[in-house]
Parts: structure tokens; C-alpha cells; sequence
């Protein structure tokens, strides 16, 4: 098992500076509507990357350009150096899992994992012995004589991705694979994802809306927003640096804080913000662009937030709504009809109706100019 | 259970009433088929379920059959044949007196000759004199006749009359009218669904106008057409192919819309993961469209099938009215001018021509409703 | 033709067609894998190859004939010489063209109307009574026979003797036992229309009734319930609920049965061949098409006004359609 891991670490340094999928300036218009603007990425080999925004930000269209199921308007997109924009799925050595699974309903689990095969005129035996390593892989064997039908949602996300497998794709395409799934189910397919990926050493890109699929599989993840890459990194990356308000929202639950506010003065180093009306901050963070009395949004998580003890600057207000979800307690408080929440311990005496002190470390603290970007 | 009701009572009895009337029509029509042709052209078809009186005129056989026997020269012979299960009730001799006689009496001609009958119409005819005449005297009979019924009319309707052949020819035109179109539409509904191409919506809006025109538009330039076609290759103009392709026309439309439809439900995904997989719209097509589509083809077939043997203005127009082509309603019309007193043969080759949508409708009505209901979303 | 002919050239037929799609595709694949570069290519050529057939078809049977008919319209009995509205004129003043303009527009406003109303009435009533579908069966069965056969079937009915004679036809042996005089009902004019409806109805009821039953089953169990909870009777469940709920499928087998009416032709050319004023355009057109070697000029503009009967219902189709492609 550690070896497996040790050798696929291996593989990657080695190839670390090929980009598998090379996407360039691409875009794509659905009559009038443009829903891909300009978009640029390189996507490492053998890299797991999560594509991640809202509904409707161009995500699926993304994927499905990469599959080869939609046309691509303008810009390439190529695949281990080869322009593949006029190729068609079949010979981009891909394979794609879809949301709703897509199996045939006609064929058996073994006749809709050999279905791929058997088009390419595979041998009886390597397409015995193919979907049956992929079965053993996701333990599926004791189905293939059935249909789909007689198959619980989680199997039938199994044989999908069975199907992917066996045709051994450089490039594995997931269009928000566990969607359908209910939430334990939906873990514990994300951690064979995970387990899947370091097993077979290919390229996976992933599509969800979920952040905490992004976040928990992810090697890099790329914020969506209507068309537009927001934001490319690690997890962490855009959980601590997020490049602007839509990412620092998007990403992390429950939500950022934000909190309008204005630049009280600034530094060769920070800028110092007031918080509501009653403390002030200074944060480390610049931009050249901002100067002494522009509006900027503040921007905290809820983890981040300090209930009843000491910090940079801290406000206090009445509490609103208490959840307790036993681990942690949320704590839901209101300013100016800007809400606020904030995280503390699992076995909290707070009460609804209790007036709480809410501390903010600078540390912690993001801004975001008018404009939605950050200050750096 | 729901409890007994009046209003629920009211609504059998108003629905019996309409069953009664819906089915009575060809009830009569299957019970006539069945009759004895001489008794169909005298009485009602609903007289023959029950035992009823029956007056008849029989004449006995002449001079040619008589024996002679103690004494007597005798005439033996029987009036029908037994099967029938008739029996006789009284005799006449005269048709003044039908009902003069029963049976076991000894009836006494002018010429004192002398005739016995039993009930199954045996009779014996004896005169102390020789017979002179070639003709027999007539007897009439009163029987009561149980309900009974004979294929006879069937044996002659279908090796006599022609509606056997007809009912080949119809099946010509009927099968490849139904599969031709299927196959043609099957391929150009799933173009019209899952590939893109420029003009898709407008052949779509062309395709849903076209289910209305009526084919009486068609008639008359297809038919030049013909005309033109065979004048030019020296063929027929009227012909086997020409229907088909003149029903898979009329019916192209229609075929096409129910087939999108059908195929528009599909789930897309499904496809575009076969696109993955490496297939091709014609693997699509063979290994996932045909096997998911086989109740869609069922219904459409049922109903084109229905359409083309039922139909009278397309084989009338486009095939000539001679025996190796007539098809099974021009072939009834055709009786209905020239034998429209023969309802043994009317009726019978109506019932011949309704075996096969009957036997559809009953095997298959599932798939007929279906294809019915799905059609008429739109009309 | 003897029938093993007939045999071969059925098989021969279907097989041509089948032959058609599966070489020209199987070529299809084997030279689009070949020809890496040209996937939008080998698609174009595939959706000529999937639609060729039957758009050939639709051009010869639909398209061209539709212009080609109005085209003859104008033009004389051999499709010759051009004659302008003279067509038109001899229609407007033909008696035979009005009464069967009449006939048509009574069999409009009759079949359709009592079709939908009875199917609409049995559906209901079949819904409720456990041997419904036994009954909804034999209602809908006149469906699957010809029109010709029905015409056999109702002929069998209104058949006439004399007076003296034994009614074999049922109406007539129904009237002679009440005590009237026997008639001989597809000889009186105006009359005659309706008992030649009545086959009609007596067929496009069980049309009405399946699609009801279906349209039936979709309302909405709560609804009714709901209905039954505030107290309403069932009556009033019928003509509040049910009816407004089925609006669109009233509609929708309304216009269906018009469009199967304003071409009729099998009954009537079957029972009466129009005589006895039962004509309509379908039959006067195919009397016009032989006629005198046939007229092409007149059959068309009879079969334009056949056409000009389902352009509103063509149009409304249309637009429906455009709506459900916005969406």
C-alpha cells in the first residue's frame, strides 16, 4: 500500500512539468448566451483536479468540451500535447462518469463495462479479464449478470465508473459523480474516489458544486464564475488566500463573514479597517489601489471568529440562533441586518437572548475592495 | 368494497346500455357468418340463437329414384341432412294446409298416392301405381330448429369468391407498408433527436405540419407521377412498390413524431457516455437505440399496420382492381355493389377482412392504446 | 402475380431498405476511423446518410404534391392549360360541390362533437365499475376494423325488404315489431347523413374513450379527495373538477377526430357511393379524379378545400410546437 503511494509520488515528480490537458483561451457561446469567456488552465498529469463553482457557471460545459461532447467556438484544447478540438470523444483517450451514471438499461453490468470494449474490437479474453479487474477493483463482482435496474444507487455509481476503467483512459472525466447519492453513501464513495485515484495513477478532472468534495479531493481546485476561472490552487491555498469575495465565500462552510466597512487609515504594511462602528483592526494586507475612506468588505470565517475571549478588535452583540451540532456550536448574530456567525465550542453555555463579545484576530482577517478583489 | 348505491346501480346500467349497443353491430356480423346462407337471406341473424319454428317448402325426388316393393312402387328419400339437428313438428301437402298433418299420419295425395314422414325428414312416397313424373310433389313442414351453425359460408367466401387471395395481396401491401416507414423514420427520428444539424428545426415544424394534410392533397400528382414512371420504363404504373411507397409517405409523418417523441424521453447522458464509450450514431442506433425502442416500435407498427390494411383510398387509387392485387376492402366494396343481396358472402368476407386487426387488437391492445394515447399528445 | 412472387418481392422490398442503412453506415465506420482529422465531416455525411431516405420521401408524398396540387387548380383537366379561377367558379356553382361542402360541415359539427361527448361519458362511467375495461375493450374495438368492414357491419343493420317481407336488418325488425313501416333508411335524404354518422361515431368513441381513460388516470388523487372532504357530490366533482382539468384533451381529441372527419371517404363511398345526397368532398374529389378520364383542375381545388379545413388546426399545432421549443 505504501509503496503504491511511494511509487505514484515518484511517477508525478518525474512528470511533474508536462501538463496533461492544456486548455487555452477557450470559448463558447450557447446561441447568444457566453458562457465560457477566454478561459485558460493546464492541468497537471496524473493530478486530481476539482473544478467547483455555482450552478450555471460553465463548469459542466468545461468538462464536456474536454470529452469532446461540445464544440469548442474558440481557443484549443489539447491533451498530451495533441490539439484534440476536432477529435471526437472516442479518440481523446478519455472516459467519462456522468451524474445521472448513464448506464444502458438493456445490457448487463458486464455488457455495459465490455460495451466500450467490444466497439474496439477487443479480444474476448482481455475484455473478460478487464472487467473483471475492474469489478475486483470496485467490488462489484457478485453483479455483473445483473441489470441496472435491480442495482442500489451507490452499485450503479460503481459500475459507471467500472465503465470508465476498463478502458483504461489517460484522462478520467467525473461530472458530479455523487450527486445522486445520499449524503453517507456520497462519503464514502469520496474516500474509494480518493482511493481510486492513487490506485491508477491517471489524470482525473472533477466536476461538483459541492466545496467539500473540492475541498476533500482536490489535488487543485479551480473556482468557476459564470464563465470565468476565479481562482486556481491548492485547498488551502484559496481556503487562507482566496483571490477575491466569490472565492472566499464559495469555498469553506458555514460561509465566510462579511462585513462592510470603511479604511481608516493606511500603512507602508496594513491597512487599518473599522469594525461596525465600535473597534478597529489593522490587517497586514495592501493594495495600491485603495486609498483612506473607500469601502471595503472585511471578511472572517466563522472558525476564525473569537466568542468571549481576546483579539485584535472585537464588537458585541446579542445572539439570534444557537445550533449546537455537538462538535461545535454556531452561534447566529445580526448588525445592522448583516448577519454574522460564529463558531465555538461543541458544549457551550451561550444561549439565544445572551449578549456574546466576538473577538477578530488581524491575522485571520481578509479585505476585498469594492470590486470583490483582495488585498494582498 | 363500496356500498350499493342507486347513482352506482344507474351508472352499470347506463354503461351495460352502451356496451350493448357497441357491440351488437358486430356481434350480428359474426353470428350471420355462421348461418346457413338460405335461412340468413329469410330471417334475422338473432332468430338463429334460439330453437325456433321454421316453415320450409321441400319436394320429394321423381319418378327416376322410385323401387318397387311389397306391392307398392315407393319413393324413399330424405328432405335435409341430419345434422342440422331440425326436427319436424307437422306436415302439409297443400300450402292452403301446411300444418294438415303430423308426424306418424299417412297423408293422401289426389292421385292416392301416400306419404310418411318422420321427424328428421325421412320420408317414404308409395303409390300402388308406377310414378309418372320427373318432378316429386312438394311437402310443407313446420320444425323447430336448434341454433346451428357452419363454416360453409367461410369455404366458399375464401376459395370462391376471391377474398382469399384478397387477404394475401392485403398482407402484401400491409406488411411492407408498416416495416418500410419504420425503418426510414427510425433512422430520420433519431437524426431529428440526437445529431445536430443546420435545418433540424425547420424539417421538425415540416414534419408536425405534414401530420395534417390531408392524403386527398397527395392523390392526384403522385398518381401523374406513376403514371409518368411506368410510362417511361415501360412498367406498370400501378404496382406493389408504389404502394408501399405511397403508404410509407401518408405515413411518414406520423411515424417520424411518434418515434421522436419516444426517442426525445431517452436520457441523453445515456448516449454521450456511448459517445464516450467509442460508439457511432450507427452503433448507438443498432446496440441502444433498437433494444430500448422495441415497445415504441411495437405500438407505431400496430398502428401503421392497422392503418394500411384497413385503408380503402390508397389501394383503390394506386392499384389496379384485378384479383392478383385487389386488396381486401375494395374487394368488399366491390361485393357490396355486385353481390349486395349475398349476406352470407357479405358478411363473411367483412368478418374475414377483421380477423387480423381483431386479432392485433386483442393480442396487442396494450401497445395499440399506448401508440394511440402518445399520438394523439399533439394530434 | 402468383403469391410466391408476391412473397419475394415483400422480402425484397423490406430488405432493400435495410440493406440501404446498414452499408452505407457500415462503410461509414470503417472509413471515419481511418480518417482521424475529419470527425465533423464523417458526422455530416452520417445525418445524409440517416435522413436521405425519408426526406426523399417526404419531398415526393408531402412537399411536392402540396405545391403541385395548388398548381392544378389553375389549370385545366389534363393539368395543361393554364384557366385561372376557372376552377373555382365551377365549384362555387356546382349543387354538387354545396351539398357536399353541407354534408361536410354537418359530419364537422356531429362526429367530432358526440364522439368526444360519449367517450367522455363512458370513461367516466368505466372508471368507477369493476368490469370497465372490460366494457372500455368492447367499445374500443370498432377501432381496429376498416371502414369498409363497418360499413359491411352497419349496412347489415339498416338492411331493407319490402313490407311483406321478414326484416333481416335490425333497425327495421325493431320498427315492424313496434308496429311501423319498414324503411329503407340510407335512401332518405338528409336522414341518410345521420345514419351514416352514426358508424362514424360508432368508431371514433373508442378513439375518444382510451385517451380519456389515459388523461383520466392523470388527475391527481389528492385533488379528488380533497374535493370529496369539502363535500362536494360527485356530480359536481364531474363538471367542477374533471371537465376544466380535462380542457386540453377535449381539445386535443376534438381537433383529432375533426382531422379523421374532414377526410372521410371508405363509409360513405361503401354504403351510399354519395348517392341520395350523402356526398362529400373526399368522395366527390375521387369522383372527379376518374370522371370523364379525370379532371386534375377540378380534383385539386377539391382537395385544397379538404386542405383549407385543417390549416387553422395545422397553425395552432405549429405554434404549440414553437412554445415547447422555447422552453
Amino acid at each position: 500500500m505504501y509503496d503504491d503511494v511511494f511509487i505514484h509520488l515518484k511517477d508525478r515528480s518525474k512528470e511533474d512539468e508536462v501538463a496533461d490537458i492544456n486548455i487555452n483561451t477557450v470559448n463558447k457561446y450557447f446561441g447568444d448566451v457566453h458562457v465560457i469567456k477566454d478561459v485558460s488552465l493546464d492541468i497537471k498529469s496524473q493530478s486530481f483536479t476539482v473544478l467547483v463553482g455555482p450552478s450555471g457557471c460553465g463548469k459542466s460545459t468545461m468538462l464536456r468540451m474536454i470529452a469532446g461532447l461540445e464544440d469548442i467556438n474558440s481557443g484549443t484544447i489539447s491533451i498530451d500535447g495533441q490539439v484534440v478540438n476536432d477529435l471526437p470523444p472516442k479518440q481523446r483517450n478519455i472516459a467519462m462518469v456522468f451524474q445521472s451514471y448513464a448506464l444502458y438499461p438493456h445490457m448487463t453490468v458486464f455488457d455495459n463495462m465490455a460495451f466500450g470494449l467490444k466497439l474496439e474490437k477487443r479480444s474476448k479474453d482481455e475484455i473478460n479479464e478487464r472487467v473483471n479487474e475492474a469489478a475486483r477493483i470496485l467490488q462489484i463482482e457478485d453483479y455483473l449478470q445483473r441489470k441496472p435496474k435491480q442495482l442500489s444507487g451507490g452499485q450503479r455509481q460503481r459500475v459507471a465508473i467500472g465503465r470508465a476503467i476498463t478502458r483504461k483512459p489517460k484522462v478520467f472525466l467525473f461530472d458530479e459523480p455523487l450527486s445522486n447519492l445520499d449524503a453517507a453513501l456520497r462519503v464514502q464513495m469520496r474516500v474509494e474516489l480518493a482511493k481510486l485515484h492513487n490506485e491508477l495513477e491517471a489524470t482525473m478532472i472533477y466536476v461538483t458544486h459541492d466545496q467539500t468534495e473540492a475541498m476533500t479531493l482536490a489535488d487543485d481546485i479551480v473556482v468557476l464564475d459564470t464563465g470565468i476561472v476565479s481562482q486556481k490552487g491548492s485547498p488551502l491555498e484559496l481556503y487562507d488566500r482566496p483571490n477575491n469575495m466569490f472565492v472566499g465565500g464559495f469555498i469553506g462552510s458555514p460561509k465566510m463573514n462579511f462585513i462592510s466597512s470603511k479604511i481608516l487609515s493606511k500603512s507602508s504594511n496594513a491597512t487599518e479597517v473599522d469594525i461596525m462602528g465600535m473597534s478597529k483592526i489593522s490587517v497586514s494586507k495592501m493594495s495600491a489601489s485603495s486609498s483612506e475612506g473607500d469601502s471595503v468588505t472585511l471578511g472572517i470565517r466563522p472558525e476564525h471568529l473569537v466568542v468571549n475571549g481576546d483579539a485584535d478588535g472585537s464588537w458585541e452583540s446579542k445572539v439570534f440562533v444557537v445550533e449546537k451540532l455537538g462538535d461545535v456550536t454556531y452561534l447566529y448574530l445580526e448588525k445592522d441586518g448583516e448577519p454574522l456567525v460564529a463558531e465555538t465550542e461543541g458544549h457551550s453555555e451561550i444561549k439565544v437572548g445572551d449578549t456574546v463579545k466576538v473577538g477578530f484576530p488581524a491575522g485571520r482577517c481578509q479585505l476585498f475592495d469594492s470590486s470583490g478583489q483582495a488585498f494582498k | 368494497m363500496k356500498k350499493f348505491s342507486i347513482s352506482s346501480l344507474l351508472s352499470q346500467l347506463l354503461l351495460l346500455f352502451f356496451v350493448i349497443i357497441w357491440i351488437i353491430p358486430t356481434f350480428g356480423l359474426f353470428i350471420s357468418s355462421l348461418r346457413d346462407k338460405d335461412l340468413l337471406a329469410i330471417s334475422g341473424w338473432w332468430t338463429s340463437l334460439t330453437t325456433t319454428e321454421v316453415n320450409e317448402i321441400y319436394r320429394m325426388s321423381g319418378m327416376e329414384s322410385q323401387i318397387e316393393e311389397d306391392g307398392y312402387f315407393k319413393i324413399k328419400g330424405k328432405l335435409f341432412e341430419d345434422n342440422s339437428g331440425k326436427k319436424i313438428e307437422s306436415f302439409g301437402i297443400t300450402s292452403k294446409k301446411i300444418n294438415e298433418f303430423n308426424i306418424g299420419d299417412i297423408a293422401i295425395f289426389k292421385d292416392e298416392s301416400e306419404v310418411l314422414l318422420d321427424e328428421d325428414g325421412n320420408y317414404e312416397w308409395r303409390s300402388r301405381t308406377e310414378f309418372k313424373k320427373k318432378k316429386g310433389k312438394r311437402l310443407f313442414t313446420t320444425s323447430l330448429s336448434p341454433p346451428a351453425f357452419t363454416f360453409e359460408n367461410y369455404r366458399e367466401v375464401l376459395f370462391k369468391e376471391g377474398i382469399g387471395r384478397a387477404f394475401v395481396n392485403t398482407m402484401a401491401v400491409a406488411l411492407p407498408s408498416t416495416l418500410i416507414p419504420l425503418i426510414i423514420c427510425s433512422f430520420f427520428a433519431y437524426s431529428l433527436t440526437w445529431m445536430k444539424f443546420y435545418g433540424r428545426d425547420t424539417l421538425l415544424a415540416i414534419i408536425i405540419a405534414s401530420l395534417v394534410v390531408p392524403l386527398q392533397m397527395s392523390l392526384i400528382p403522385i398518381l401523374t407521377i406513376y403514371n409518368d414512371f411506368g410510362a417511361l420504363f415501360g412498367v406498370a404504373a400501378k404496382s406493389y412498390p408504389g404502394v408501399w411507397m405511397a403508404h410509407t409517405g401518408f405515413g411518414l409523418a406520423s411515424t417520424t413524431f411518434l418515434l421522436r417523441n419516444f426517442l426525445k424521453s431517452l436520457p441523453n447522458e445515456m448516449m454521450e457516455a456511448a459517445k464516450v464509450d467509442g460508439a457511432s450514431h450507427y452503433d448507438i442506433f443498432l446496440r441502444i437505440i433498437i433494444p430500448l425502442s422495441i415497445p415504441a416500435f411495437a405500438s407505431i407498427f400496430i398502428l401503421q399496420f392497422l392503418w394500411c390494411w384497413n385503408d380503402l383510398l390508397v389501394g383503390l387509387v394506386f392499384l389496379d382492381q384485378v384479383p392478383s392485387e385487389i386488396i381486401l376492402t375494395a374487394k368488399l366494396k366491390e361485393l357490396l355493389g355486385s353481390r349486395g343481396e349475398n349476406w352470407e358472402i357479405l358478411t363473411t368476407g367483412a368478418f374475414v377482412s377483421m380477423t387480423v386487426p381483431l386479432f392485433i387488437f386483442f393480442a396487442l391492445q396494450r401497445y395499440f392504446i399506448r401508440g394511440l394515447v402518445a399520438g394523439s399528445v399533439k394530434g | 402475380m402468383t403469391i410466391l412472387n408476391l412473397v419475394f418481392i415483400v422480402f425484397l422490398g423490406i430488405l432493400f431498405f435495410i440493406a440501404y442503412f446498414h452499408i452505407s453506415n457500415y462503410i461509414l465506420d470503417i472509413y471515419g476511423h481511418k480518417t482521424l482529422k475529419r470527425y465533423n465531416f464523417e458526422n455530416s455525411i452520417r445525418v445524409i446518410v440517416f435522413i436521405t431516405p425519408a426526406f426523399i420521401v417526404l419531398f415526393i408524398f408531402i412537399l411536392y404534391p402540396v405545391f403541385e396540387t395548388i398548381r392544378l387548380s389553375f389549370y385545366d383537366k389534363f393539368g395543361r392549360e393554364f384557366v385561372g379561377l376557372y376552377n373555382y367558379k365551377w365549384a362555387v356553382n356546382d349543387p354538387e360541390f354545396r351539398r357536399s361542402i353541407l354534408n361536410n360541415l354537418v359530419w364537422l359539427l356531429v362526429v367530432p362533437t358526440l364522439s368526444t361527448f360519449f367517450g367522455l361519458v363512458i370513461a367516466n362511467l368505466a372508471d368507477r365499475i369493476w368490469w370497465g375495461s372490460i366494457a372500455k375493450s368492447i367499445i374500443f374495438m370498432p377501432m381496429a376494423i376498416s371502414f369498409v368492414g363497418a360499413g359491411v357491419i352497419w349496412k347489415f343493420i339498416y338492411e331493407y325488404r319490402g313490407p311483406e317481407n321478414t326484416q333481416i336488418g335490425l333497425l327495421n325488425a325493431i320498427i315492424v315489431s313496434l308496429g311501423y313501416e319498414p324503411q329503407a333508411w340510407l335512401t332518405i335524404p338528409m336522414w341518410n347523413n345521420f345514419f351514416l354518422m352514426a358508424i362514424m361515431i360508432w368508431i371514433q368513441t373508442g378513439l375518444a374513450l382510451v385517451i380519456f381513460s389515459a388523461a383520466l388516470r392523470s388527475i391527481p388523487k389528492e385533488m379528488l379527495e380533497a374535493a370529496r372532504i369539502d363535500g362536494a357530490s360527485e356530480l359536481k366533482i364531474f363538471f367542477s373538477i374533471i371537465i376544466p382539468y380535462l380542457e386540453q384533451t377535449i381539445l386535443v381529441i376534438w381537433t383529432l377526430i375533426t382531422i379523421i372527419v374532414l377526410r372521410i371517404f371508405d363509409i360513405i363511398f361503401a354504403m351510399t357511393n354519395g348517392e341520395w345526397q350523402t356526398g362529400v368532398l373526399a368522395n366527390l374529389m375521387y369522383d372527379w379524379m376518374f370522371r370523364g378520364g379525370g379532371d386534375s383542375g377540378r380534383g385539386s381545388v377539391l382537395a385544397i378545400v379538404i386542405m383549407i379545413g385543417v390549416i387553422p388546426i395545422l397553425a395552432w399545432n405549429l405554434y404549440k410546437h414553437r412554445q415547447e421549443q422555447k422552453i
